[in-house]
Parts: structure tokens; sequence; C-alpha cells
């Protein structure tokens, strides 16, 4: 009897504290809509398909990605604040696109409206060669640079890019001019540099580990070295201070419920903190990058006001 | 490679993968807006659960499959289903108003396989010294390989130029609306942020293509296709003997689209329209290109199909993708672990040579599938009334516009171009001119603007547009596919007089 009354208490109970558990974890009870601002294929489509599994894994839902591609993704921003506000439609979000594009032009979104839950990489920006290159070291670039004051032809992905902004800083702080190459995306770009049409070109580490052999990289722009790449040098320890790349996060509607976007922040971040996560970013050649929802204000101030200044140094923001 | 890949492409497996993949590519591709690339991200997820070999299986033969059915509707319904078929629209359409429906699907269907088992068979054996082409092609060579096929404009409106050559011009104005690709300037938009998107080369494709036809099946109380009356045997064995007869025609364009499948900034859409212009260029006396050749569907989907496998050289040797879909599936790939590279051939071999095995029986398998599905499509098409066509057409053409970047506006413009297309052609113009400059404009500007930025740079502007072997080599054959037709007139005028005076 007592037996029973226990079993039933405690029936009562689990039950009680199963319903406030699911409560507080009822996000998400159906699948996440991920909206790609490009089409698929590129550095953005492949790092969210790098987080669908572990998604499914860990909350038990599906992660759809989807596409929405035009104008460089601002067709997918200038639309992201009219989509609906539960939480279940994210959208990927490009720096340094969302703060140089409302920069230059009116495409519809400001920097601002771009309500940025979490950034989980980046694709360190660096110099690639072909392995066969007449380029050993980073000086050996700088110096014939120097020689052919802007005869040095780099290949890059777009303009007003990641890369090309790169290019900009990095010919300031070398006291160089090289001679930047707009090509539509970094596969092109890498196609040039491989077919050498261009002795250089501004990639990101993501390169080096797609090429493997064929490229060196002469430098990568990050705090430490890249474990992918233990013997190339960073811009820092050459005595250049270039830190960044391309960064990658999600962003929501900005009307999302300060709780869901909270909820959101910590399901990313506990998929960035997995191991195995972790290990299939790293081979792929990106670095993981942790900014919760907390730290994005302070982080996109930050990346606004380095971005800007090299923007409007070299006369893109005309 | 031996014969144990091939053992292991022929498990119960991937033989029904094979199957699904070429049967469910076929359907997807012979609709509007649906591509190749869309069926193929689609699917990327399911994969993720699969061996790396059967899932490459599944991913290529759906984009093989997807290539072909382009062939359907482009045949039947004057609308390319991939932007790839646009050259079979050129004569399959006319065959298709003329009662040889039926014979144009099922030459498409053999001129598909024989184009992939040719680009497989190139992948097989020359995948690492073929890759060499995709680095030998830079900005110029792009711009000039662009020009080439912009001149197929010309010999596209015979007795027309003026008029063809205005549609490009349109084609490309049209192409420059919304972000410029590798400027990131913002054109000809009119202050509308919707326009920012530009102008989606499929959506209006459609438009162009397909709204006409079904403002002329409206307009007009005759039936879409002609049709013999009495059961007609299957034109299976009648397609054979053709495609036999042109045998040098569908290794000639298969070879086309094998090379430009490999160059990673052309798509099928360019090898078809290059072999186009090329059967065309040797055409037998006699031929008529564009009012219904066999000769010119079969040229456009032999390269077309022969782009799948040319695609996946580049793809697998370098890392490069050599075409859209080729793209998805190389990250679906990087997902799976294997990294592609030169290393794929040589060490872990054996997932690229199953997979390449299963490429080939995909193919294959695209002979009885694609013969059966194309009859079916024929059959419906012709015998279904125009009351419940015309809706269905329609509904498609909406479906397929939104889906390929969820966009509503996408569908305004699909509809509105496709009015302007119909307004046009009442006055002689075109819609292949103005889709001709909406596909290779951009790739003209890129090539251009970069060559323009290396040359510079260099301090060898000439040399860098005129200096180049390969590029001298394109000037060349598009020079003689401009000059040809005029000396070929000259030469039956000439003929003819002779004749008259002999006669005299």
């Amino acid at each position: 009897m007592f037996n029973l009354k226990f079993a039933k208490t405690l029936v009562v109970a689990s039950a009680v504290s199963i319903a406030a558990a699911t409560s507080a974890l009822a996000f998400p009870d159906k699948a996440v809509e991920y909206i790609i601002p490009f089409g698929p294929g590129g550095e953005s489509d492949i790092s969210a398909r790098f987080q669908q599994s572990f998604f499914k894994d860990k909350f038990g839902q599906d992660l759809v990605v989807s596409y929405k591609p035009g104008g460089g993704g601002a067709v997918g921003w200038a639309q992201l604040n009219s989509m609906a506000t539960d939480g279940y439609t994210i959208m990927g979000t490009n720096l340094p696109h969302i703060v140089i594009q409302p920069a230059q032009k009116d495409v519809g979104y400001t920097t601002e409206d771009i309500r940025n839950f979490y950034m989980f990489h980046y694709t360190p920006d660096a110099i690639v060669v072909t392995a066969d290159s007449p380029y050993q070291t980073l000086d050996d670039l700088i110096a014939d640079a120097k020689a052919n004051p802007g005869g040095v032809t780099m290949s890059g992905s777009g303009k007003a890019t990641a890369n090309h902004l790169a290019q900009i800083r990095f010919d300031k702080m070398a006291g160089i001019k090289t001679a930047y190459v707009p090509f539509k995306g970094t596969g092109a770009s890498s196609t040039a540099m491989l077919g050498k049409q261009v002795k250089a070109q501004w990639g990101y580490t993501t390169v080096g580990a797609a090429q493997g052999d064929a490229v060196r990289l002469l430098a990568v722009a990050m705090e430490e070295r890249h474990p992918l790449f233990p013997d190339v040098p960073t811009f820092k320890e050459l005595g250049y201070e270039m830190v960044g790349g391309a960064y990658r996060g999600m962003a929501v509607p900005k009307d999302t419920p300060e709780e869901i976007v909270k909820r959101l922040s910590d399901m990313f971040g506990e998929i960035n903190a997995d191991e195995a996560f972790r290990k299939q970013m790293l081979d792929g050649g990106f670095a993981l990058l942790d900014v919760d929802a907390a730290g994005m204000e302070a982080f996109m101030a930050a990346r606004k006001a380095e971005y800007l200044e090299a923007a409007s140094e070299a006369g893109l923001l005309n | 490679m031996d014969f144990q890949n091939l053992a292991n492409a022929l498990t119960l497996t991937n033989l029904a993968l094979a199957l699904f993949g070429v049967v469910a590519g076929t359907i997807i591709g012979s609709i509007p807006g649906l591509s190749a690339t869309m069926a193929v991200a689609v699917l990327v997820p399911i994969t993720f659960s699969m061996e790396p070999a059967s899932a490459l299986i599944l991913l290529g033969a759906i984009y093989t499959g997807a290539i072909y059915g382009g062939a359907y509707s482009a045949i039947l319904l004057n609308t390319p289903g991939t932007p790839s078929a646009i050259a079979t629209t050129f004569d399959g359409y006319p065959m298709a108003k003329r009662g040889d429906g039926d014979l144009a699907v099922a030459i498409a269907c053999y001129a598909s396989v024989a184009g992939g088992l040719i680009g497989a068979a190139a992948l097989l054996l020359l995948a690492p010294p073929l890759s060499t082409v995709a680095l030998a092609f830079g900005p110029v060579e792009y711009l000039w390989l662009s020009v080439f096929g912009l001149s197929l404009i010309a010999s596209l409106s015979t007795g027309n130029l003026l008029k063809g050559l205005a549609g490009g011009a349109l084609g490309m104005l049209l192409s420059c609306v919304g972000v410029a690709e590798i400027s990131a300037d913002i054109r000809l938009t009119f202050g509308s942020s919707t326009m920012i998107g530009g102008i989606e080369v499929v959506g209006a494709l459609i438009g162009l293509y397909c709204i006409p036809v079904l403002i002329d099946m409206v307009s007009t109380p005759e039936r879409h296709l002609k049709v013999e009356e009495g059961g007609r045997a299957v034109r299976f064995r009648e397609g054979a003997a053709i495609a036999w007869k042109s045998r040098v025609n569908l290794l000639r364009s298969s070879i086309i689209g094998t090379v430009v499948g490999i160059l990673p900034g052309a798509g099928g859409s360019v090898a078809g329209l290059v072999a186009y212009s090329e059967a065309k260029r040797t055409a037998r006396p006699g031929q008529k290109f564009g009012e219904g050749e066999p000769d010119g569907i079969m040229a456009t989907e032999a390269a077309n199909n022969a782009t799948v496998g040319g695609g996946f050289i580049p793809t697998l040797v370098l890392g490069i993708p050599g075409t859209p879909p080729d793209a998805v599936i190389l990250g679906a790939l990087l997902v799976q672990g294997v990294r592609t590279g030169p290393t794929l051939f040589d060490g872990g071999g054996s997932i690229v040579y199953t997979f390449i095995f299963g490429l080939f029986i995909a193919t294959v398998l695209m002979l009885p599938t694609g013969l059966l599905i194309g009859r079916y499509a024929y059959k419906t098409i012709v015998t279904i009334p125009k009351t419940i066509l015309v809706p269905a057409v329609g509904f498609m053409t909406i479906i397929g516009t939104f889906a390929i970047r969820n966009s509503i506006s996408d569908i305004v413009i699909m509809i509105g171009l496709g009015t302007v297309g119909w307004v046009l052609s009442r006055f002689g113009f075109a819609a292949s001119p103005i889709v001709l400059g909406l596909i290779l404009g951009p790739i003209a500007e890129q090539g251009f603007v970069q060559a323009w930025i290396i040359g510079e740079a260099t301090g060898n502007l000439p040399g860098m547009f005129f200096g180049r072997p390969i590029s001298l080599a394109i000037i060349a054959f598009t020079l003689l596919s401009l000059v040809y037709p005029a000396i070929q007139s000259r030469r039956a005028k000439r003929s003819l007089a002779t004749k008259a005076e002999a006669n005299d």
C-alpha cells in the first residue's frame, strides 16, 4: 500500500518535473528552417551542412537548409525582418557583407536591422600561392611588389568583400601596391591562382585545406597558427596586425522574443562546443569562433569600425 | 581501377540508387525551374547517412537524369527544363510541332546516353591530364568563349540579323540588373530593393519561352502539337537509325561537352550552344537547322550530358566544381569527410572508381527509363486537352520560378518578361538571342574586367587579349562561324548560277 502510494507520488512528481523540463526545453518542437542567402555549394552552405547533423542529434529536430540567393546575400537579409518571429526561421549572416553592403548603397536593410544571435566561425584570411610559386615567404611577395608597384596580381572573391578588404589593409601595412582581381566566388579565384592567371590569391585557410599540396600559404590572419597548418606563420608573427577573415553566423527577425534568441544562442553554442563538430570544422580549414547573443553588440561594433575604416580609405563607400 | 570497383558499383543498393536517381532526376529536370542543382541540393541531407560512394552514385544519377529530362519540356513545350536544354528548343519544338515529337524525344535520349557515356569515359580514363584544361582557361578565354557563344545569334537569326542583335543586346542589358557579380555595383534597379537580386536566368527562360507558348495555345483553336491519327509504332528504331547516321556529330558534340564541362566558368548551357553552333557550321547540304533538324537536338543533348562526366573532372581532381551541381556534390563530400584532389585518384581511389562505374550504370539505365518516360511524357502532352494542359503548365511555371530562390518577385518578373517576349515575337524578335545575351553577357563582362585588370597590371593589354594561344583559337572559330554562312550561301548561289548557265 505504502509502496503503491509512494510509487504514485513518484510518478506524479516525475511527470510534473518532466513537464516543467519540457516547457523550458519545448523549443524546438518542430523543424527549424535555416535560410542561406547564397546558392548551394559555397562556404556558407558547407558550414551550415556541418551544423545540420549535430543539430538533429542534440535537439531531435531537423535543421532544414534552404537557399535564397541574390544580390550577394542582400536579397535574403532585406527580407529577414518580415519573416516569422517564432525562432523557427533563422538566416545565415556574413561579415563583412552585412556591414559593407548597407554602407555602400540602399540595399533594403541596415546593419542594425540584422539581429545576429551567434557567430560560429570564420575563415581566416590567407595569402595562397601555387606550390611551385617563386614566393617562398611573405617577404618574397612584398619584395616583388616593391620592385613592381601595381604589378603583382592577386585574385580574390568579389569586390568590397573580406578578401578585398584584407588586400587593402595589408597593402597599407606593408607599404605596397598590388592589383586586386575580383572573381565570382572563392572557387573561381582559386582556379585563377592555380592556373597562374594571377601571381597569388587573397583566399582563406579553407583554400589550403581543399588544395593540400598543390598550394602554399604564405601567412594566415589568426591569433595563433591554424592546427591544420602548423608551419604557416600568422601575419602577427611577421609583424602585421592582421587577424580576421569572413565571419559567419546566424540571425533571427528583429522581433523574435528574447528568451527564444537566448535559447537559439545556447543551442548553437552547444553545437560549437562539440568536439566532433570542432574537429570537422578545423579539418575543413575553418576557425571556430564563439560570439553568443550577449557578446554580439561589442563584437559587431568592433568589426564595423574596422571594415568601414578600410573601405572608406580605399574609396569603396562613395 | 580494376574490376573490384565495378563489382562494388554493382551491388543491389547501388543499382537501386542509380535507377531511382535517374528516374527522379529525369522527372525533376523535365519541370521547368526545378534544376539539376536544386534536385541535388535537396537530396544532400539524405546522403549523409550513406556510404560516400553510394551517395555519389545517387547524386550523380540524379544530376545526369535531370540534364536529360530538360529535353522533354524543351521539345514538347518549347521551354528548356534546365538551362542546358536551351539549344534543344531550336529544333526540338519545330519537330514536335510537325508531329515528330516522339521521334525527337527518342533521339534526345540516344544522344544523351551517348554524351553521358563519353563524358564518363573521359572521367574514367583521362581525368588527371584533362583537369589541366580547367586551369588553362583564364579570364580572357572565358571572354572569347562567350563571344563565340554570342556569335550564334548571327546564325540563329538568318535574314533577321538586326533583330537578333537587338535581342542579344536586350538580354545583356537585362543581365546587368542588380548587384554586379564582381564589381559589386548596383545597376539598373531604379531604386527598388526587390530588383537587387537581378533577373534570375531560369525564371527568365521560363517566362521568355513558356509564356508565349501558353498564350499561343489559348489564342488558337488547333491542337498544341500536330498528331498523326491512328496508332503509330513507337519510333525507337527510327530514332536509333538517325542517331547512328549522325555518329560523327554525336562524337564531336560529346567531346565539346566534355571539354566545356571541365571549364568551371561555363556549364551545360554553353556546352549545348557551342556544340549546336559547330553542328550547324558543319551541316550537310539540305539540313535545315532551326526548322526541326534532328542533328540539332543530338548536338545539344550529347553535349549537355557529356558535361556531367566532364564537370566531375575538375571537381574530383582539383577540388574545383566544374558545374553548379558539382559545387553542391563537392560540399556533400566535404561533410562526409572525403577530401578531393589528385590523391583521391591515387590513394583512396576506390570511392572514385566505384562512383565512376556507378555513373556509367546510371547513364546506361537512362536508355530504357528515358525512352519509357519520354514516350509517356509525349503521349500525355499530346492527348491532354488544352483546357487542362494550359492551366497545368501555367501552374508549373509559377511553382518552378518560385522554387529557384523562394521569391515572389521572380514570378512577377517571369510573367512580365514572358508578356514582353510574346509581344516582341509578334514583331519578329526571337527569344533565343535575348536568352543568349542574358546567360553569356555576365561571363563576357567578368572575363573582360578581369583580363583588363591583369593586362594593365602586367603592362601588356594587347598581349592579354590577343596574345594567348587558346584565345586566338577561339577567336578563329568565332570568325569562321560568322563568315562561313556567307561563304556557303555565295557558293550555293554560284553553283546555282553555273547550273543556270549550263541550262541556257
